[in-house]
């Protein structure tokens, strides 16, 4: 089981601001993101965007960063502060 | 001091402390920013901003650490509002204090851009007609990027 974190307009997309879910076989953000596209292609498409960036357990992650059950994952859109 | 609360501040008492705690040096310069009670679309009736607690801290921490790497600073005083605020509340305020003004002057305003563009928060518009999410326009990815523009030089 991971804790999935969504901010901003991703959390519309997802319906909602945590989620925890099994990983199943999903061994990186990629294979995570895929496997909710399949089930949830508008939420999929979202995370998919470019412009997304994931965090590991507080730190800065990329598409093909290793995830383990446990693991704190965030998906965060661009950013507007100020 | 990194602060990033739900509480309301108030300015004036901020910019006193923080002048008086900066003992020393020779220039303070502030900025406020405010909730805008209107935008392309209508009239705005609250902002509400989300953060990732810890990470954004640590953001805007990483922000502050590169304004000391490129200008004489002796202290700095960053607030960030979360939560939901109404128009004309305070929602930043940057205050930078150095040896001399051009330090302070241009340390603020590089905050000020990389908290726009860098700092972890999501800003969403509530409006009579609905609300969206805020993302940074052109204008304020062209400002921060002038700062990369002068580290080549």
């Amino acid at each position: 089981m991971a804790r999935l974190l969504f901010f901003g307009k991703l959390a519309d997309a997802a319906g909602a601001r945590q989620r925890d879910l099994p990983l199943g076989d999903a061994q990186t953000v990629g294979d995570l993101v895929s496997a909710l596209g399949k089930q949830e292609a508008a939420l999929g498409a979202a995370l998919q965007e470019k412009s997304v960036r994931v965090i590991v357990n507080e730190k800065m992650a990329a598409r093909d960063s290793a995830i383990s059950d446990g693991d704190e994952i965030a998906f965060l859109p661009p950013v507007s502060g100020g | 001091m990194i602060r990033v609360s739900t509480d309301p501040f108030d300015p004036g008492a901020e910019l006193s402390a923080f002048e008086k705690s900066a003992n020393g040096a020779g220039a303070v310069v502030s900025f406020l920013g405010k909730v805008r009670g209107r935008a392309g679309e209508g009239d705005v009736k609250a902002l509400y901003l989300e953060h990732y607690p810890g990470v954004t801290e640590r953001s805007i921490a990483e922000i502050e650490r590169q304004a000391r790497k490129r200008w004489a600073i002796d202290d700095t005083l960053i607030i960030h509002r979360v939560g939901e605020l109404k128009p004309d509340e305070p929602i930043v305020m940057v205050c930078v204090a150095s040896a001399h003004r051009r330090e302070a002057f241009e340390a603020a305003d590089f905050l000020m851009d990389y908290l726009k563009t860098e700092a972890m928060f999501w800003k969403k518009e509530i409006r009579e007609d609905g609300a969206s999410w805020i993302e940074p326009r052109e204008a304020d990815y062209r400002d921060a990027a002038r700062w990369k523009r002068d580290e080549t030089e």
